[in-house]
């Protein structure tokens, strides 16, 4: 009798108890469930909940490892211990060993927990509610650690990820009822909750804010500073990566965002695959080439001055801003999240162009804030919901016209 | 709210005693099972802006506590006087005239307190569940059962804002009354010498509306009967 088998017993053997829900969710993440559905009306389909969860994660995962040798090397490159990149992407400086080993260190314990902390949050609620534990953490738990700065304290991550799935998702009902996408309630939260950790020029290179304690306690030892892009263009300084550093991703930032090739490629890959939604992902990129084309012409038309504090992002060349931040990843992974964007498929074009043009005007205006584009997928999933009814309406509007011409 | 026209019904009955089963209810009832902020969801405006720290907190009850005991009181005595057309004109000179009282009354002995919680002292006369137990209970009832009706859900509130406040300033600011009671941030003792930081999303507005919600949450979780079929 093989493991299968042996599980499908036990699973008999645990029905109605309290652990059920629990040991259904690891059983069936194992295995296809060995029970079918006997009443009602059924569409047989392969893409289950778990194979399209397993598909994103699928594409999340060559972000991941990039992340964990781009954690490694903005570590080892900025305590000046090796040269930058300059022979392309598959330079041996980038993929070493070393990087690895570091990003193995930093970037594994964010990621188990998040899985743990939201999955033992799932299953709790899945037993109080007596309903089996929903897929819907796999990505979410994914998405967190590639989202968040390499150095955020484990315990700070945890703290937000009870949040995150508690009131950004169990409290409307589970996978499927929320509002917001819980992987950027998380970010937010932490974002609002401990800004020192989420922002400025320390906190995206592994060992900044340590050297940088040493240093306040008089330690003689260089400053290591990892600006982000956008700090260093909303504080108007020089940007000091080319424009190929920033698509392949050799730039400081979060995990999982910072190599634009490589979402890309994620990006196709969910298009192909029928999962992510091309029309948000294009008009979101639509929006935010428009908006950045405005901010441009603004610039060179004379209306603001170099001394206005927003001239550094406002005359960036529209085009870096889909390099630049987590505007390529907010759009491939968060924006098309198909419970929280818009269903039919004008609102889609509305949303998604909303979110883009949305997320270039909060990160020029407001750089307090230079990752608009979680903010502005928030407000977006908010109005998802206002904007499908009105599509929906219009059209319930433009057939009753028809009908009226007819029967006229 | 639905139990505006229920109340009002009550009939004026036979003598009682002050604190009979049915005005001990009226001061009990609004404490938990009817709270004007998690049942009703009256007054939530305050509720938010000031709650960030305890003390200003428990001003501010008190403040509601007097404005509305008093207001219920005049107002339950005037109620065969006042014309229905501008009563609310009525209510609003009444409340308008204890708040100017509770003003005028922090001015001049907690001067910090009534600058830190500025336009709000003033804008009690906007809150809702003032003008909604005035119109409510005091239009139609005798001024002792007005008295701790008005009590009553002036301290139900209170007792939200406390609650609100106490986990709002313990986890937003590390301190209660103003004492670091989990050590000090910038010295690095108690619970901050092992990493531990203040979470600034706590003093922000939004979090005291969602530590509404887990309240109301866990209210009516225990409590089945308050959960409003639809």
């Amino acid at each position: 009798m093989g493991l299968k088998d042996k599980l499908h017993k036990l699973k008999l053997k645990y029905k109605d108890t309290k652990v059920s829900a629990a040991y259904n969710a690891i059983h069936t993440f194992l295995y296809m469930p060995n029970e079918t559905t006997h009443s009602g009306a059924h569409i047989r389909a392969v893409d289950d909940l778990k194979r399209t969860m397993n598909t994103v994660i699928m594409a999340l995962v060559p972000c991941l490892i990039f992340g964990m040798f781009n954690a490694g090397y903005q570590h080892h490159l900025a305590a000046g211990e090796i040269e930058a990149v300059s022979n392309g992407f598959f330079s041996s400086v980038f993929w070493s060993f070393d990087n690895l080993v570091v990003g193995l260190w930093k970037v594994l314990p964010l990621v188990v927990v998040s899985y743990v902390v939201g999955l033992t949050v799932e299953i709790i609620f899945a037993t109080i509610k007596k309903h089996e534990v929903e897929e819907g953490y796999l990505v979410t738990g994914m998405l967190v650690p590639l989202i968040v700065p390499i150095d955020t304290p484990l315990w700070m991550l945890a703290v937000a990820v009870v949040f995150g799935v508690v009131i950004g998702k169990e409290v409307f009902g589970g996978t499927g009822m929320n509002i917001l996408n819980p992987a950027l309630t998380i970010r937010a939260f932490l974002f609002f909750a401990y800004p020192t950790w989420m922002s400025g020029d320390k906190v995206w290179v592994h060992g900044a804010v340590e050297r940088a304690n040493e240093i306040a306690g008089g330690a003689q030892l260089d400053a290591i500073s990892g600006e982000t892009i956008l700090g260093s263009l909303a504080q108007g300084a020089e940007v000091k990566y080319s424009v190929s550093d920033m698509f392949l991703g050799f730039i400081p930032g979060s995990v999982g965002e910072t190599s634009t090739i490589l979402i890309l490629l994620a990006g196709l890959f969910l298009v192909f695959a029928k999962i992510g939604s091309w029309r948000i992902m294009l008009s979101a990129t639509i929006g935010a080439l428009v908006m950045g084309l405005i901010f441009n012409g603004v610039v060179s038309s004379g209306w603001i001055g170099e001394g206005s504090k927003f001239f550094g992002l406002m005359s960036t060349e529209f085009w870096h801003h889909l390099l630049i931040g987590g505007f390529a990843f907010g759009v491939v992974f968060m924006a098309t999240d198909p419970v929280t964007a818009s269903q039919t498929n004008k609102g889609k074009w509305i949303y998604g162009f909303l979110i883009g043009f949305i997320s270039i005007l909060i990160r020029v205006f407001n750089p307090a804030y230079p990752e608009g584009v979680m903010l502005a997928i928030l407000l977006m999933n908010v109005f998802a919901p206002t904007i499908d009814h009105y599509v929906v309406q219009g059209n319930i509007k433009k057939r009753m016209k028809r009908l009226k011409l007819k029967t006229a | 709210m639905a139990e505006v026209t229920e109340e009002k019904v009550k009939a004026k009955e036979p003598k009682e005693p002050l604190f009979s089963k049915k005005n001990k209810k009226l001061l009990s009832d609004p404490l938990a099972d009817n709270n004007p902020i998690t049942i009703q969801v009256l007054g939530i405006c305050s509720a938010l802006a000031i709650t960030a720290q305890l003390k200003p907190s428990i001003v501010m009850a008190i403040s509601v506590i007097f404005v509305l005991g008093i207001g219920n009181v005049v107002i339950s005595l005037m109620r065969n006087i006042i014309p229905s057309k501008i009563r609310i004109i009525v209510q609003l000179v009444v409340v308008a005239a204890l708040v100017i009282i509770v003003d005028q009354v922090l001015k001049a002995f907690a001067y910090t307190l009534s600058k830190e919680l500025s336009v709000f002292i003033g804008l009690i006369i906007t809150n809702c569940i003032i003008m909604g137990r005035f119109e409510a209970f005091a239009l139609g009832n005798g001024p002792w059962k007005s008295f701790l009706d008005g009590v009553g859900n002036a301290a139900g509130y209170g007792v939200l804002l406390i609650i609100v406040a106490f986990f709002r300033e313990l986890l937003g600011s590390g301190t209660l009354f103003g004492i670091k009671v989990l050590g000090d941030p910038i010295e690095k003792t108690g619970l901050y010498a092992i990493g531990y930081e203040n979470n600034g999303f706590m003093v922000l507005a939004p979090m005291a509306l969602i530590t509404v919600g887990i309240i109301i949450w866990i209210q009516r979780s225990r409590n089945k009967a308050l959960i409003e079929d639809h």
